[in-house]
Order: structure tokens, then sequence, then C-alpha cells
């Protein structure tokens, strides 16, 4: 089928691709199919809104800048996504793109939650105190070279 | 806004389904038990909060320039 997109224009799209939110996404609670895209470029995706081609997110594994990154989450989190097992449940943190591209961020602390069994996803709420909704990418990425080098 | 006044264990019902219930009173701070059914999200206000404008920053993404973001990325990996 074919769908409007924010990022390129018209394209096609399988149903495979579509997620469901039960709940919608904080501040869009009304919204709650998605297609999620693979980006052309780089490890980041896209979440367009199925029915409102101006909304869309961009995704990433946050794993990808943060080695030591740990989704760590309350069971009704799994349970709300019918997860039976967790190795169903894939993971990713909502981007936010400033004009100023240095300053890209990552929110770990409203991660998403994605079965792929039912493709039921979620915006849970990270039980690491540590994570904040802003996680600069760039920085994070300078610290892990700084670890790599003192374990090298 | 109704306000009542409680004592530690005793409890307040939101409709048949929410009790909140204060567990302990210490200075100037109050726990709270609150018991609901798994489709109440029940969380800090303040977290609520931070998420939700995240996801509107977010979603104003610069967005034209996902191509670039992605090069930037590479070239630093």
């Amino acid at each position: 089928m074919k769908i409007k997109t924010k990022p390129y224009g018209e394209i096609e799209v399988s149903e495979k691709q579509k997620i469901h939110f039960r709940e919608g996404l904080f501040g869009f609670e009304g919204i709650k199919d998605y297609f999620l895209l693979d980006s052309r470029e780089g490890p980041f995706y896209w979440m367009q809104a199925a029915d409102c081609p101006e909304l869309a997110f961009v995704l990433v594994n946050p794993r990808i800048f943060k080695g030591d990154y740990e989704l760590k989450l309350r069971d009704d989190d799994y349970k709300a996504i019918d997860a039976q097992d967790r190795s169903d449940v894939i993971d990713f943190a909502i981007v936010t793109v400033p004009e100023d591209h240095q300053k890209i961020s990552a929110n770990l602390m409203g991660p998403i939650i994605i079965n792929r069994k039912n493709r039921v996803a979620r915006q849970a709420i990270s039980e690491n105190d540590e994570y904040t909704v802003k996680h600069y990418i760039m920085e994070e990425m300078k610290v892990r070279k700084e670890d790599l080098v003192e374990t090298a | 806004m109704l306000v009542l006044t409680r004592k530690p264990n005793e409890s307040i019902m939101i409709g048949e389904d929410v009790e909140v219930s204060v567990v302990e009173v210490r200075g100037d701070q109050v726990k709270l038990g609150i018991t609901a059914p798994k489709n109440i999200k029940v969380h800090r206000k303040e977290i609520f909060l931070a998420i939700q404008n995240e996801n509107i920053d977010a979603s104003r993404s610069v967005i034209d320039r996902i191509g670039e973001i992605g090069s930037i990325f590479k070239k630093k990996k």
C-alpha cells in the first residue's frame, strides 16, 4: 500500500511495517498507528504516523552510541504489549534533531518498545533513574571512545 | 480541587478501582501507595511532562537533513 510520509513523500509500505500503540505516545495519545521505515542513511529509523503525514519521529538503537545501555522496565510494560518473552521485544529511543546537528539527542527516559510477534508498541518509562530525556549522542560517543582507549 | 485531610494508613478511593493511601509522612515528604488497574498509568507528574515535552520537540526535528546526520554519525564512528 502507499502512504504519505514526512521524510520521503508518498512511498510504498507493507502491512508488516505497521506498529500499533494502544495508548499512543505521551502528548500524542490520539495517534495509535505508525509505520517503521528504514532510514536511507545511517543507523536511524523513521516512525511515521499512518494517518498524519506531517508527524514522524526519528528512532535509534541506543546501543549504537551507548555501549552500556540497559533497558530496565517494569514487568507491566512487557505485559502491556503482550510480550511472553523479552527476546520478542525490540526497543528504540526517540531522537530529537535540532538546527545544530551536533546537539542531536536521544530520549532514554521514555523508550519505545515493540513486540515483534504482534507489532504492538508502547512508550515506557525507564526504571533507570540515570536516564534522562536528553542524551546528547555526540557527547555520549566521545565518552565511549575514551572508555575504549582506557580499556585498551 | 477537592482537598481531603488524611492520616498515615488512611486512604481515598478514586472511582471504584483506584486507591491512594498515605504510607508515611516524614518532614516535608509524603509517601503514597497507589493501587490501580493495569490500564491506568501511574507516574510522577514531572516525568510525564518531561517525556511529553521531549516528544513534542522530537516531532519538530529538522528532518530534511537526516541524510546529513547519518553521515556526521558515520564520520564520528
